[in-house]
């Protein structure tokens, strides 16, 4: 089968999928009742050519003889053609990090349908939940595939949507709607900002294609680049504001802060859906952006690059202090989710372009190669969990050990592997950004050292609460969850002990020539001696039901209740729009609208009253009064044509 | 005896119209004022056949318009009088002036 078909199936199998539930999923019964089957088949199908895509990709025979990876065009065809060589095409585009991440998209994507058929079972709207499930897999894989940065930006807006209506799938509750909506709104904001970077960039490179747009961009003596460079506005160049702006747009994406206050609330959505597109596909959109103009970047941009670094870092430290603080399970992992896409950003922002310079580049997507595997996994446990308990607040949980056997080992090996704790996958992609970090920005270096520990503590506090902690009241007449449940636990499990051994470097890297992947264990004793310390802790305070959290916590005394809310995040978002741009735009604007505009048009609706009440004896109802004026004017067209107008 | 000129014509057919158009405005029976609206339609009827037969003698066209105009009052005939039985019908009278709720 050829490339182009194959991917072909691959994007488009999800999407028949969506059309087929979408419209007739809650018409038919059958379909209703097999909804699950068939979109797990579909995605199994998908996801299975995804697989052969990119090992013929890595695996070709080119690469083995010391050949560079080169990106290849599987198709790509004209859509809107502007003329003079400009034009926005559609097309797909195979290179290291797509193949990666196809790979990625569909596997967390089947293990994600596999699990909801018990998770979701019995639900009224089953058909709608998986038909939504394929839309947002078609887009996505879109989105990774595309060749364009038009292209992209349609995949974009449609992840989004997918992402608003998955939120917003109990949309009885209010509290759903309110977080689609944010969630919604927020991206929205700042996608206007990638809209403009596009377009800045697009303008001056003349072209949309991502190889040319990196080839112009990249090189200091195009034409294109000369431009771009010389452009400046308020003190930046063009290429630095397009920049800046197309990465607004993938912190929005991404939860960087400050626009992270969407992600604690999308988890109103169903458990597998955070698994999928909060944890592990839809939320790295914005790193995977970024490493798709990497060489941008890196080769001319050090600045929009240092501003990447630092929104990472500081998105990372500030989510995991959070994390620390919350009771309800699936913010934590929220939390910690833009914590872990901090890490990925400041890995890309402390990278340099090709050979040893660019292994921030492979650690960044390696971490998140890994963290789809292991984060993906602490969700379905969470899901799980949550799915026996039915609460998502830690105090109700406590002793789930002995209840649940398999999730509980999921989970452990999950809370290892974000941590850090050799052999399991976090551990290797850890080290790997951590390393890239050292060499050049020591700062950010040792926050993400102090990170780590935090990831270690807080993901243990997580676990000792919900496994060990107090007794718990009795399960035992609750299952763990059908065996569609079970199944995705494990086989991630395996997955996040295995993905870490891949040599990783060796594949996806800034150049396409690959970097030997090498271990310095030496280097790795701060950080794993970190993670332990902060399991340690985690296990003194919250393996048996104490009151040591409560002392400490009403020790730090205002600073925890600061924490605990987010740092006001929030309050400030709401000051800002229900105070400040309500009482200094909304107010006035509605003044103008009420007394100006709506004036203006009450008036004129008040004349033409007045002018008609005064000559509406002219209707008379009498027919001979209407001839009369009829052949006046008659003979007032005869004067004026006879006698004025000669 | 002097030979009937245009004049003569649209004197004659001037003389119709405002016969007409005096029998409109004075009179109050429906039937009355279609007959002087057929009146003053045949005033204008007679101006085109004059104009045709002193001014363009070698064409048709004024005839031709007057086939027209004798076709289109048959039919305004027709109209008009369905008319003035469904007023009789609800009014009991065809007098203009009862029939005056038309109005603001």
């Amino acid at each position: 089968m050829s490339d182009i078909t194959q991917i072909l199936l691959i994007i488009g199998l999800p999407f028949i999928a969506f059309l087929l539930l979408g419209i007739f999923g809650n018409s038919s019964t059958l379909l209703k009742n097999s909804a699950g089957i068939i979109g797990t088949s579909l995605m199994a199908i998908s996801c299975f050519f995804a697989i052969q895509i990119a090992s013929g990709y890595f695996l070709s025979p080119s690469h083995a003889s010391g050949e560079a990876f080169s990106p290849s065009i599987v198709f790509k065809y004209v859509w809107l053609n502007f003329g003079s060589g400009k034009s926005i095409d559609i097309g797909a585009f195979v290179d290291p990090i797509s193949a990666m991440m196809l790979v990625v998209v569909t596997f967390i994507s089947l293990m994600v349908h596999i699990f909801s058929l018990g998770y979701m079972k019995g639900e009224e709207r089953f058909a709608t939940y998986y038909a939504f499930l394929g839309l947002f897999t078609f887009s996505m894989l879109g989105l990774v595939i595309s060749a364009n940065i038009f292209q992209i930006y349609i995949f974009w807006e449609l992840v989004g949507v997918s992402s608003f209506l998955l939120i917003g799938y109990y949309f009885q509750k209010p509290s759903a709607v309110a977080a689609s909506k944010k969630a919604f709104i927020v991206t929205r904001f700042a996608d206007l900002g990638f809209l403009i970077g596009i377009l800045t960039l697009g303008f001056y490179s003349e072209t949309f294609d991502f190889q040319e747009l990196i080839a112009r961009l990249s090189n200091h003596q195009t034409p294109q680049f000369l431009a771009i460079a010389s452009a400046s506005f308020l003190g930046l160049s063009a290429l630095t504001w397009g920049l800046v702006l197309v990465f607004i747009g993938g912190a929005g994406k991404s939860a960087m802060f400050p626009l992270h206050i969407w992600l604690p609330d999308a988890m109103e959505g169903p458990t597998p859906v955070s698994a999928l597109i909060h944890a592990a596909t839809m939320v790295v959109a914005g790193v995977f952006l970024v490493a798709r103009l990497f060489p941008i970047f890196a080769l001319s941009d050090q600045a929009a690059l240092n501003i990447v670094a630092y929104i990472g870092i500081i998105s990372a430290l500030f989510a995991a202090i959070i994390a620390c603080t919350q009771t309800d399970i699936k913010r934590v992992l929220a939390f910690s989710t833009m914590s872990q896409i901090g890490y990925m950003m400041f890995a890309l922002g402390v990278s340099g372009y090709g050979g040893e310079e660019g292994a921030g580049f492979s650690a960044s997507m390696f971490h998140l190669f890994t963290h789809a595997f292991f984060k993906s996994l602490l969700f379905l446990g969470a899901g799980s969990i949550i799915h026996m308990v039915h609460s998502n607040e830690m105090g109700d949980m406590g002793g789930l050990r002995k209840y649940m056997p398999i999730t509980h080992i999921a989970f452990l090996i999950a809370c290892l592997a974000i941590s850090g704790i050799p052999p399991f996958a976090g551990f290797f992609s850890k080290e790997a950004i951590l390393h890239a970090a050292h060499q050049s920005h020591p700062g950010i270096y040792y926050l993400g050292l102090f990170t780590s520990m935090l990831t270690a503590f807080y993901m243990f506090r997580l676990y000792f609460s919900i496994f060990w902690s107090k007794e718990s009241k009795d399960h035992s007449h609750h299952s763990e969850g059908t065996w569609s449940m079970k199944i995705p636990l494990i086989i991630l499990s395996i997955a996040s002990i295995l993905v870490g051994f891949v040599p990783f470097s060796s594949y996806v890297s800034s150049d396409g020539l690959g970097l030997e992947s090498h271990l310095d264990w030496m280097f790795s004793i701060a950080p794993v001696s970190l993670a332990f310390l902060g399991i340690g802790f985690a296990a003194y305070l919250y393996l048996k039901e104490n009151d040591k959290p409560e002392s400490i916590a009403n020790s730090l005394g205002s600073i925890f209740t600061w924490v605990k809310h987010k740092f006001y995040i929030d309050e400030l978002y709401l000051f800002i729009t229900k105070k400040v741009i309500f009482n200094l735009f909304g107010k006035p604007a509605a003044w103008i609208d009420k007394n100006i505009i709506d004036g203006f048009y009450a008036l004129s609706a008040d004349i033409t009253t007045a002018v008609s009440f005064s000559i509406r004896g002219i209707q008379s109802g009498k027919v001979q009064g209407y001839a009369l004026y009829f052949f006046g004017g008659i003979l007032g067209l005869a004067i004026l044509f006879i006698y004025i107008m000669n | 005896m002097i030979s009937v000129g245009l004049t003569h014509i649209l004197i004659l057919s001037t003389c119709l119209f405002f016969i007409g158009m005096y029998g409109f405005f004075t009179r109050r029976n429906l039937i009355t004022l279609l007959m002087s609206v057929e009146l003053m339609l045949n005033s204008v009827n007679i101006n085109f056949a004059a104009f045709n037969k002193y001014l363009f003698p070698e064409k048709l066209d004024g005839i031709f318009f007057n086939v027209f105009i004798i076709t289109i009052a048959a039919a305004e005939a027709a109209v008009a009088i369905a008319i003035i039985i469904n007023l009789y019908r609800s009014h009991n009278s065809i007098d203009v002036e009862d029939a005056g709720e038309m109005k603001y």
